[in-house]
């Protein structure tokens, strides 16, 4: 599903050079569920957003579903983006004027899919995350693991071929950290691809691949016994 | 542009305006006032305009007095000093020879210019006023509002009837109250005069007021044994004549009757009527004009402050931006509905700007409606000025648009998300 050989990154602060990624070879197959770790600078953002087509690599190749990510325009790079990735943020970054319901239509807007089935489907992808009820209220009245529910449901409802979520849990408290993992992994379950940038190693230990980034190379890439977070909810 | 017209596109635009009213109503309130005060100055400057129309009305705005002074120059064995008497025949002449003069009405006063004015008697009652003898067709140079019975008329000056028409001021002053002057009889210089008509002052009448005595010319001349001398003429050249060259002409036509020398400009006198009533015209349009300067620099203002409340808020929704563009917004997208919503406001801000100008502009109208001598009357905006305002509007609105469009997609969303 993702192929990155030798990517590169650095960014120019002032005079200095700072060399965040420095040669990242990774492979994702369909229907994995890995998580990046590492520490603050180690460059797990920087590749996130370099998978996530919010920034561009310096040098390397990136192919995601089989097309070779390169020398995007803006436009195009909106376009896969709303094709290929469905995104989940630790602050939720929903609309805060929109409803629950229209926010998780939004990416449905921007597909051009009509107003009827935009509203079918957010209902539908509301009710998958246990909302429906509250797909009338305003994100300011819903709780963090709610709000964070919401995003989930928008990030699926353009039917991604991968989800990339940075932080899911960074904002949680543990038990609602647990409830918003358990989603993550029943949509695993069901065959979707699944990138998780986290510090956290309770986190990672719920997926099944964690790949240790250090100084902006791959320290260690493993796979792992999936801990299921419903036994802890 | 397809998405213009597509209601997704403006679900998102009314969506992101109605959740953020406050910053709706600030934006549109410059738009707004600069509208407003294109639309009440363009309807203040029309009003004026048919106000002064209004009370020129019935006049032959065209045309000139002419009199005789003293010469200037000696000439012809005259000295200079000597004093210039026109006759009723120099009428005829100026209307025969020169072309394009419409009408030449001779005309006699007493009481005028400082004069002593004749004593006019009503029973017990009595006072002083000035007394014209005209013929009818000075009722075209400044049209006359008769309040009761009729004015001068040809058979007046064929039978040189002792009859006359008395101004509003002269019916309360030798009248009782509620008291029917027609039919009656009053003394003029000593002359018993049967009152036919009672007139009312017009507003740009130069020395009738509403004081004055109306009779006929032939009258006049028997009463005041004036014989053909007349105190001065109006001559009334065609709408499209141009009346400086029948003023020099019927000057030069005169100097040579009464051997002045061609050069002598004190001779005779004469005030261009013409001229005046273009002066007023120039006023409006020029007030009009300004009206059209200031209020289009007040819409550009608005629309300015438009752009830069936009510009603002752009800032202020750089995170939701970049959550639209991460969820597959294309630059395109963002730009067009930022412009459109700069275009959306501005147009709804004129709207209300227009409907709010022209409810004023009918306050004012009525409110003026019953003073009568303030020249105001429907004030109206042509639908192309509206035309114009709206179009410069959409025009101004989507340009300034563009810059804060411009900015929002500037910004890399991934800076927009970036955590502070």
């Amino acid at each position: 599903m993702i192929q990155i050989n030798e990517l590169h990154k650095s960014y120019r602060m002032g005079s200095n050079e700072l060399h965040v990624l420095k040669g990242i070879d990774l492979d994702i197959k369909e229907g994995e569920f890995v998580s990046i770790m590492g520490s603050s600078g180690s460059g797990k953002s920087t590749l996130l957003n370099i998978i996530g087509m919010l920034d561009l690599a310096d040098k390397g190749s990136y192919v995601l579903d089989g097309v070779p990510i390169k020398n995007l325009s803006e436009k195009k790079a909106a376009l896969y983006r709303n094709k290929f990735l469905g995104f989940i943020f630790q602050s939720f970054n929903l609309i805060n004027y929109k409803n629950a319901a229209e926010n998780v239509a939004l990416p449905l807007y921007y597909q051009g899919i009509s107003r009827k089935i935009r509203k079918e489907k957010s209902l539908y992808y509301l009710e998958k995350v246990g909302l429906a009820d509250w797909a009338h209220h305003l994100p300011s009245e819903l709780s963090g693991g709610q709000k964070q529910r919401v995003a989930i449901a928008r990030a699926l409802a353009s039917e991604p071929k991968v989800l990339l979520a940075d932080e899911p849990t960074g904002a949680l408290d543990t038990t609602t950290s647990y409830e918003v993992m358990d989603f993550l992994q029943s949509i695993n379950d069901e065959g979707k691809t699944i990138l998780v940038v986290t510090h956290e190693p309770d986190i990672a230990d719920m997926t099944k691949r964690i790949v240790m980034l250090k100084d902006g190379k791959i320290l260690e890439d493993k796979k792992v016994e999936q801990v299921r977070a419903s036994q802890y909810v | 542009m397809k998405f213009i017209f597509t209601r997704d596109t403006w679900q998102e635009i009314f969506g992101a305006i109605r959740k953020n009213k406050m910053r709706t109503a600030i934006t549109i309130i410059g738009v707004f006032w600069g509208i407003l005060l294109f639309i009440v100055l363009q309807g203040a400057a029309k009003g004026m305009e048919n106000g002064f129309e209004y009370n020129f009305r019935g006049m032959a705005t065209n045309s000139i007095f002419l009199w005789g002074q003293q010469t200037g120059i000696p000439y012809g064995g005259f000295n200079r000093n000597r004093s210039m008497q026109i006759e009723l025949g120099d009428t005829y002449r100026i209307a025969n020879q020169i072309g394009g003069v419409d009408f030449v009405a001779p005309r006699n006063a007493r009481g005028v210019f400082g004069a002593e004015a004749p004593l006019v008697v009503n029973n017990v009652k009595s006072g002083s006023y000035k007394v014209f003898g005209d013929y009818p067709i000075i009722d075209k140079i400044a049209k006359k509002k008769i309040r009761k019975g009729r004015f001068l008329n040809q058979k007046d000056i064929d039978d040189s009837r002792k009859i006359c028409v008395i101004g509003e001021r002269i019916l309360t002053e030798l009248f009782e109250k509620d008291e029917d002057p027609i039919g009656q009889y009053i003394k003029i210089s000593n002359v018993y005069f049967q009152v036919v008509g009672v007139y009312k002052e017009n507003t740009t009448d130069f020395f009738e007021g509403d004081d004055s005595i109306f009779i006929p010319f032939t009258t006049f001349k028997k009463v005041y044994n004036s014989g053909d001398r007349i105190g001065w003429m109006v001559i009334a050249g065609y709408p499209d004549e141009d009346i400086v060259r029948i003023e020099e002409e019927a000057k030069t036509l005169l100097k040579r009757r009464y051997s002045v020398h061609p050069e002598d400009e004190r001779a005779f006198g004469s005030a261009n009527f013409g001229e005046m009533f273009g002066k007023i015209t120039g006023f409006v349009k020029g007030l009009k004009f300004t009206a059209l300067v200031v209020g289009i620099a007040t819409i550009l203002a608005g629309v300015i402050a438009i752009g830069n409340i936009l510009l603002i808020t752009v800032k202020e929704r750089t995170k939701e931006i970049g959550i639209r563009r991460a969820l597959g917004a294309t630059p395109g997208e963002i730009r067009g509905q930022i412009i459109l919503e700069a275009v959306f406001l501005t147009v709804l801000a004129g709207i209300l700007g227009i409907t709010t100008g022209g409810l004023s502009l009918r306050g004012i109208n009525a409110a003026t409606k019953n003073i009568e001598d303030f020249p105001f009357l429907n004030p109206t905006v042509s639908l192309e000025y509206i035309a114009l305002a709206l179009l410069i509007m959409i025009t101004l609105g989507s340009l300034i648009g563009l810059i804060p469009a411009q900015r929002a997609v500037s910004v890399r969303p991934i800076e927009a998300l970036r955590e502070e």
